[in-house]
């Protein structure tokens, strides 16, 4: 229940105003900068604000279950949620569903929980209901607790519905000091709603990941397009991302466009630059290694 | 507060390797000694041996080993959380760090596996260091509720965390917080608590055999539970209970009810089905406030059904304190003298067979023969044990024909098993959680029964008698199994016995017996097991109706032995019925004077399981209001009906026992089977087994309200 109250107290968040919860917490550490506030200086470093006044609350105390948007580890029913609700696989799927199995030995069978789980979570927009945990569960000769044990393992698999497109902005460190914050901030004034949450339209849902292994081109998100079942599925990066660009990208998706996938300011390691300040910068000559390496220089010496 | 040492010999029972082939001889490995010990293994070929240094000392023990059994051989205790004996090894809780020569850095004793001339240190500052650490990362997310949490007093991490753990911790952040789990009306959970050594799911998905729990989510998130929430399916549920370490999975029945500390514990048996499964009664004064499993390699491991475990608040209810006589207003209180004067009065009228008794399901072996001999000196050879409905009594003459030959234990060995007419899951749970080990070492089981879960593969081959002359008949796969198989078993359940054609089915399966050589030199696999805990006592005893008894007009006066259970054709009308038991069920409603006896908590008695087992109950209260052992109401009737018994002592009673039955001073005394000839098979009556409801059966359980919820939310669990 805790963390229903977490996440309760996150969604009662005003825009212009912490929650009381999170106000009491900081109360210590924001002491200096309330009375600074009041004299119209800048904030305490300690008390960081984004654009909107809310606090960042750190995700070591938010609650979440291993992915954003879920917040429990168990199932609790809802209408789109039940053990009444009905799976039932295509006919194109079944075949699918078969050749994934068939690429195991037959005593092996549940090695295709993953890959099947995938399946049924594209098929059914996105998230992995009771029944369609249960049918990947008859199907590989499973009890229905280890098949539940794999999706509430991975953050890619969804428990609970989620929007025609699964943004999930990378909230890892080096997207961090790339800028990876001003994107959430513009994503969730663009869109109206707060990482974990989705659209009333049901077009988004907004979440956080963690490192998602593109940090080079950081900061960057990734979309998972589930509008158009298994054959119109995408997972697509997007990469080098200023807060226009990613206003771009979502005003592309809600018309059903394609905007353009992975960096947005290049297509190989040319050219160099980086995104400074929520703009794109060239970068001119070497900027880092320009120095013959400190020793020690460890060399194998079986080489 | 000192290492709970009663505790870590239940967490460590007796170790499958012994001082027979340990090189250096030493006071250590005693600590963790069973009850009853099983014969030790031989020792194994010296090339399946290594030798190893626990802390410098030698010891030799089979390759198969980890470390910390090597460390347990060598009576070291090494802390754990996760690791347990009947268990696969998890290596999660890190508790079990030692250092081992040669390697960098701490190893996981626990999934470590021995290697010749291992050098195992358990005492340097390393693995001080390294268990405080671990102890210090278990305690992050650990609440500090000790004080109000039911496993405090026998709490593994408590004590570990007083001998192996740091005085403080260094974590300032918030602790997490996971919902509770409602697993049913048995096992309280307060998840907040657990530490995630997953026990409880090995233990549900390996000896239960229904998967119900897992873990979900990840990392600081991960949460043991059913994700879907229901009931714990299995009737083995309880058991997670002694395995959880710590406080996160408790008794429901038990909550804030005691602590460990008060309870005065006494070594008993269970009656609640015919397995024997040794346990310790836990008091406080007068009143029994739980039971818990003693480990016994032979019986019951260290498992006990829930039945066993929670009907014990049955013995609270419902209970017969004073004796009573009926009269114009029904039963009322009566001194001993009046209730014995009235049953002389009644006696004075009936003469030879028309005196009948009728055992009970929980009625002791004293008593038993106390009894016979009462109406044997009456003239009267009218008596029986009430599971005994078919129109022939069972022949008890040969004491194999009624007997699991195969003993309990043996089942381990079976490589081709075969039910007959027995759902062994409500029959006798650990005796099926056997089973089901056999099954998991690879053992062939085939059912001819009710086609149900028995938590393991079985094929089913029919669910009537026709079944068993199909599998005679013909050159049926499975009888070709047997017949090959180097340890076959035969397993007939108690329903069959009640059956009209048993004679005829008993043929047949002794046929099957010859044809695929199930008994053969060395190995008996001619099994009956039963469902009530005085059945085969009675049938040793020869508590069986006498030949001129057999054709006997109907009985003037009927003796119930706590039975409850009779059919009515049993107990005439017109009949005076003396009821002798220790709870107001069915038999007491009916009677004409009740004489309350002692529950099986009470009193001292002796128990045969299926296997021929002699065992017994011990006293762990005194026995309620004006209530008496039963052998002595019995005995001190005898005087009054001027058939004055001959023994005076429990004891003597004892030497008549073993008069009349020597095993009673014997334990496993096997014998070869014999043919009995019978009626023809009713081909078209499905085998059904006596036990419908798990949950009740006796008058103790039925009187228990844990029995009933868990009856409720079964039927809920259902809907």
């Amino acid at each position: 229940m805790r963390r229903a109250v977490q996440k309760l107290a996150l969604v009662a968040e005003s825009a212009t105003a912490c929650s009381s919860l999170h106000q009491q917490a900081l109360a210590p550490l924001c002491t200096s900068a309330t009375s600074a506030l009041a004299q119209g200086a800048s904030q305490s470093p300690l008390c960081q604000s984004n654009y909107r006044g809310r606090v960042f609350v750190p995700a070591s105390t938010r609650g979440f279950a291993a992915n954003s948007h879920d917040l429990f580890n168990q199932h609790k029913d809802t209408p789109d949620n039940n053990a009444d609700n009905v799976f039932e696989w295509t006919e194109a799927n079944l075949k699918r569903a078969q050749d994934i199995i068939d690429r195991y030995p037959p005593n092996y069978k549940a090695s295709a929980v993953i890959p099947l789980l995938d399946l049924a979570q594209q098929q059914n927009y996105g998230f992995l209901s009771l029944p369609a945990m249960n049918s990947v569960a008859k199907m590989l000769e499973m009890t229905p607790i280890r098949v539940y044990e794999v999706a509430t393992f991975y953050s890619m698999f969804n428990r609970s519905k989620v929007g025609k497109y699964h943004i999930q902005l990378c909230g890892t460190t080096p997207c961090r000091l790339q800028g990876a914050q001003h994107l959430q901030d513009t994503l969730e004034k663009t869109l109206g709603i707060h990482i974990g949450e989705t659209t009333k339209d049901g077009m988004f849902t907004l979440s956080e990941m963690e490192c998602m292994g593109a940090c080079v081109n950081a900061p960057m998100l990734a979309v998972a397009d589930y509008s158009g079942g298994v054959e119109g599925y995408s997972y697509n990066y997007y990469e080098d991302l200023t807060p226009a660009d990613t206003v771009k990208i979502i005003e592309a998706l809600r018309k059903g466009e394609k905007p353009k996938i992975n960096s947005q300011y290049r297509n190989k390691a040319e050219p160099r630059g980086v995104i400074q300040d929520g703009k794109w910068t060239p970068s001119e000559g070497t900027l880092t290694l320009t120095t013959p390496p400190r020793g020690p220089i460890v060399t194998n010496p079986d080489l | 507060m000192a290492l709970n040492m009663q505790r870590l010999g239940r967490m460590l029972p007796s170790l499958p390797v012994s001082r027979a082939f340990s090189t250096a001889a030493g006071p250590a490995a005693t600590q963790a000694t069973s009850p009853t010990p099983p014969s030790p293994p031989p020792p194994p070929p010296p090339s399946d041996t290594a030798e190893v240094f626990v802390d410098g000392q030698p010891i030799t023990v089979p390759k198969s080993f980890t470390v910390i059994q090597a460390c347990d051989a060598a009576g070291v205790d090494i802390p754990r959380f996760c690791y347990h004996q009947r268990l696969s090894i998890a290596g999660n809780c890190r508790m079990c760090l030692v250092e081992v020569e040669k390697s960098p850095k701490p190893v996981a004793s626990c999934a470590m596996p021995v290697m010749p001339g291992q050098k195992i240190k358990t005492d340097t500052p390393l693995v001080k260091k390294a268990r405080e650490g671990v102890m210090e990362f278990l305690l992050i997310n650990h609440p500090l509720d000790c004080p109000i949490c039911d496993q405090g007093g026998e709490c593994d991490l408590q004590d570990q965390a007083m001998i192996f753990g740091s005085d403080k911790s260094r974590f300032v952040e918030t602790k997490r917080a996971v919902d509770d789990k409602n697993l049913g009306p048995l096992v309280k959970t307060v998840m907040n608590r657990c530490i995630h050594c997953t026990r409880c799911v090995r233990f549900s998905s390996e000896v239960a055999g229904t998967e119900d729990l897992g873990v979900t989510g990840r990392g600081r998130d991960s949460e043991i539970g059913t994700y879907v929430e229901k009931l714990m399916q299995s009737e083995l549920s309880g058991n997670v209970i002694d395995l959880c370490p710590v406080g996160a999975l408790t008794s429901k029945p038990y909550a804030f009810t005691a602590r460990s500390w008060e309870l005065k514990s006494t070594e008993s048996v269970d009656v609640s089905d015919a397995l024997g499964s040794n346990i310790k009664v836990d008091a406080r004064g007068s009143e029994v406030m739980r039971i818990t499993p003693r480990l016994n390699e032979e019986v019951n491991e260290e498992w006990l059904s829930d039945k066993a475990r929670f009907q014990y608040d049955g013995l609270k209810r419902q209970r017969l304190n004073t004796p009573m006589v009926k009269g114009p207003n029904g039963l009322q209180p009566a001194t001993w003298g009046a209730a014995f004067e009235a049953i002389r009065g009644a006696m004075a009228g009936a003469k030879g067979d028309e005196i009948k008794a009728i055992a009970g399901k929980l009625t002791d072996a004293e008593t038993l023969v106390a009894t016979k001999d009462l109406l044997n000196r009456l003239g009267s050879g009218n008596m029986k044990h009430e599971d005994d409905v078919a129109a022939e009594p069972v022949c008890a003459d040969v004491r194999s024909t009624y007997l699991a030959n195969t003993t309990v234990m043996g089942f381990e060995q079976a490589d081709a098993i075969l039910l007959v007419g027995t759902n062994p899951r409500h029959e006798s749970p650990v005796f099926n959680s056997r089973l089901r080990k056999a099954f998991l070492d690879g053992a062939e089981i085939a059912s001819i029964g009710p086609n149900i879960d028995l938590t393991y593969k079985y094929q089913h081959l029919g669910s009537e008698p026709a079944a068993l002359s199909q599998l005679l008949a013909s050159e049926h796969p499975f009888l070709e199994k047997l017949k090959s198989a180097s340890a076959p078993a035969i397993v007939i359940g108690p329903g069959v016995l009640r059956r009209e054609d048993r004679d005829a089915v008993m043929r047949a399966v002794h046929e099957l017996v010859d044809k695929a050589g199930v008994v053969r030199p060395g190995w008996n696999g001619f099994n009956v097991i039963h469902d009530s805990a005085s059945r085969v006592a009675a049938l040793d005893l020869g508590f069986v109706p006498s030949a001129s008894a057999r054709s006997a007009p109907p009985p003037k006066v009927v003796y119930l032995l706590g039975a409850d259970d009779w059919m009515d054709r049993e107990v005439p009308e017109d009949a005076f019925v003396i009821y002798q038991g220790h709870h107001g069920d069915k038999g007491a409603t009916r009677a004409n004077v009740v004489l309350p006896g002692a529950a099986y908590t009470e009193k001292s008695g002796l128990y045969v399981n299926f296997e021929g087992r002699v065992q017994q109950t011990r006293a762990a209260v005194p026995v309620l209001g004006d209530a008496r052992e039963d052998w002595k109401i019995v005995r001190a009737l005898s005087e009054v009906l001027g058939a004055r018994l001959p023994y005076d002592t429990h004891s003597a009673v004892r030497a008549r026992l073993a008069e009349v039955a020597p095993h009673f001073a014997l334990i496993n005394n096997l014998q070869q089977p014999v043919w009995l000839n019978g009626e023809v098979l009713q081909k078209d009556v499905p085998f059904q087994s006596p036990v419908n409801n798990f949950y009740m059966t006796d008058s103790v359980s039925r009187a228990s309200a844990v029995m009933a919820k868990c009856i409720l939310a079964k039927q809920e669990a259902k809907n």
